[in-house]
């Protein structure tokens, strides 16, 4: 799916990590590891294309960079819309026709029905952050690659138990999936790569 | 492709229309500033004739520009920018979308209020007229600039006043031709000449652009 | 000594060069500079309508000529730095900015001086100082982006873009402002009306064009060192320099 190879990352005048590879299978899932400041979010950042890597190159299986879905630590949810209009623009973003009712299956998924009408604003963290997350439950051919964040966070237990079946359903359909996350995972078939030997002095 | 535009224009005029008073701001400004020239400078109608045009473009441009932050400011801290780079779709279109919600939402009062403007200033009926239709041609060219400047000024703790600087430099050739257009009209002229070369500028600016602000977005959100 | 193309692409290597060069320059512009305002001020003749206060020409042109000269270069520079993700072209554009500042400063003042004995006003506002204006704006439009922006990559990327933006206005800004001078002629008063070019003239308008370019070389490779110094300060070349510095 995705051939990274020598990847250096530079923010100011530090350097984050250098001659980095790695690869991504289709039907992976892969927990990235690493201290706090080793750089996880910033290669994140680069293998979902929002920053270039200071060097190396990144390649994609025929236009699959153009195909995935990055959920960082923000919620990209608009306070001043209702929950479904902000899931809705989010998902005619990935190009999906009918995104209003693709949303309110997805809200409903998660368990977020009722509050399809109601503002973000005034929704809890647990909940906005469940919202943004509705995200992977949007029905959709392709079998996307997903870059997530931190995903596990403020989620309570049930929330938590969703997510990783979510995630276990897309790599069993041929997703691939590429997350961090400070709390021990319970992924079936998770495998973990570490930042550590890549890291500049 | 230019679903996409529609819908995010439609999502900006929403959240403005969410924020009805923050969206009415600018027109507030506009009116407010072009009020002050008469109490500063004298209420001699002549004079007041004559500065009118210019009062009523220099004024709407500090108005456009004030409110051109915005464009994105909100979306970049929400994380919605970011999702908009990543979009299946061209950046271009989602910026021209936004620029396209901004005009209509704080360029167009404008255009609607400069009349009042013109009255204020004893201007005449036809010089009115060109004073709106300038505007009109003006305000997407401000929006257009505007929003380069907003993309690059993105998330800089003086980035309101740094887009001032960056922007009005650029604004200098429609603020000519506007301007002009109504003193030809004041003086017995066609205003044809001038208002066709503002239209051709909003053609121009309408191709470059949303390039320059799509680039400028990448480059901030490096 | 080759001078490849690309010798000046790694800062340390343009660290060492630049300092090398760096006298030849401030001994030209100094050479330059003294022949040039010999010949205009001593040698070229009195003029017929103007006087002795024409002479500021020979400051104001040359100074106009690379306040505009400077700017492109600096977008090129900037834009290849940009594209191709090359450091050292992107430092060297922001140690143009201020020197083109400068002159387009010096452009505007001198043109001050030679209105008011010639004209009595300290400023006219024709088409060639409203446009030099208008190039101070966008100099410190350059230099101000670049400052507020903390990490460096983005400083410099910003700035390319605005550089750019700028360079592709500039002829725009430049026919809309010709055409807002010829439609308000309330003055027929215009920095175009110079008096006729004698050669000796023109030779002193060239050594002090020549002179600027030296001083301008100078200056720069001056302020671009010291941009290396602060942009690779963690590098182990910039390290051993310093250290031995210290030892000295």
């Amino acid at each position: 799916m995705l051939n990274a190879r020598g990847l250096a990352c530079r923010r100011g005048r530090r350097t984050l990590f250098r001659g980095l590879d790695m690869q991504l299978r289709p039907g992976s899932i892969t927990w990235l590891r690493g201290t706090n400041g080793s750089g996880k979010t910033s290669l994140m950042r680069i293998l979902a294309g929002l920053s270039a890597a200071s060097e190396g190159e990144l390649k994609w299986r025929d236009g699959a960079g153009r195909q995935l879905i990055y959920i960082g630590h923000s919620n990209a949810l608009k306070d001043d819309l209702t929950l479904g209009e902000a899931l809705a623009f989010l998902a005619r973003l990935q190009g999906l026709d009918d995104a209003d009712s693709l949303a309110r299956q997805a809200l409903g998924r998660l368990g977020l029905a009722s509050r399809r009408e109601q503002a973000v604003r005034t929704l809890s963290q647990g909940q906005r952050r469940r919202g943004a997350l509705a995200r992977l439950a949007l029905d959709d051919e392709t079998p996307r690659t997903w870059i997530l964040d931190e995903p596990y966070d403020a989620l309570d237990r049930d929330s938590m138990t969703m997510l990783s079946r979510l995630i276990e359903a897309h790599a069993a359909r041929g997703g691939t999936v590429l997350l961090t996350s400070h709390q021990a995972v319970d992924l079936a078939g998770a495998s973990e790569f570490d930042l550590e030997p890549w890291r500049a002095a | 492709m230019t679903g996409l535009l529609w819908a995010v224009t439609k999502r900006d005029l929403l959240l403005a229309r969410r924020r009805r008073v923050e969206a009415l701001l600018p027109l507030g400004f506009f009116v407010v500033a072009a009020g002050l020239f008469p109490i500063a400078i004298g209420p001699e109608p002549n004079t007041l004739k004559l500065i009118g045009p210019g009062v009523a473009w220099v004024c709407a441009l500090l108005a456009a520009m004030l409110s051109v932050t915005q464009m994105f400011a909100s979306d970049h801290q929400d994380g919605s920018l970011e999702q908009m780079l990543l979009a299946a779709e061209r950046l271009e279109w989602l910026v021209l979308g936004k620029v396209l919600a901004h005009w209509l939402s704080s360029g167009v009062p404008l255009v609607l209020a400069s009349p009042l403007i013109g009255v204020l200033f004893d201007m005449q009926a036809q010089a009115i007229a060109t004073l709106a239709l300038s505007l009109m041609l003006g305000t997407p060219v401000l929006s257009l600039l505007g929003a380069v400047g907003a993309a690059l000024t993105l998330g800089l703790r003086s980035g309101a006043s740094l887009v001032f600087l960056l922007v009005l430099p650029l604004t200098v050739p429609t603020l000519i031709f506007g301007t002009g257009a109504v003193a030809a009209v004041d003086a017995g002229l066609s205003p044809q000449a001038h208002l066709s070369l503002q239209g051709a500028l909003l053609l121009l600016t309408l191709l470059g652009a949303p390039l320059a602000a799509a680039a400028a977005l990448r480059i901030s959100l490096d | 000594m080759t001078l490849r193309f690309n010798t000046f692409a790694a800062p340390s290597r343009f660290y060492g060069l630049a300092g090398g060069l760096l006298p030849w320059f401030w001994a030209s512009a100094l050479l330059f500079g003294l022949a040039g305002l010999y010949v205009g001020f001593a040698m070229a003749p009195t003029d017929f309508q103007q006087g002795e206060a024409y002479r500021i020409i020979f400051i104001h042109v040359p100074a106009a000529w690379m306040s505009m000269l400077i700017y492109m270069v600096m977008a090129f520079w900037a834009a290849w730095g940009w594209m191709l993700n090359a450091r050292m072209a992107s430092m060297y554009a922001r140690a143009l900015a201020p020197t083109g500042a400068l002159f387009t400063f010096i452009a505007l003042w001198t043109g001050a001086l030679w209105g008011k004995p010639t004209w009595g006003t300290w400023w006219v506002w024709d088409a060639r100082l409203t446009s030099e204006f208008i190039l101070l704006l966008m100099y410190l439009g350059y230099i101000a982006l670049t400052e507020a922006i903390d990490d460096p990559r983005r400083a410099a990327n910003a700035g390319a873009l605005l550089a750019l933006v700028g360079a592709v206005n500039i002829p725009i800004i430049y026919f809309s402002v010709r055409w807002w001078n010829t439609l308000h002629q309330g003055s027929t008063i215009s920095m175009t009306a110079a008096p006729k070019m004698v050669s000796t003239m023109l030779t002193a308008m060239l050594l002090m064009t020549l002179s600027f370019w030296a001083y301008s070389f100078a200056v720069v490779f001056t302020r671009a060192r010291a941009i290396v110094l602060e942009q690779e300060g963690e590098t182990e070349w910039v390290r051993a320099l310093t250290h031995s510095r210290e030892q000295a």
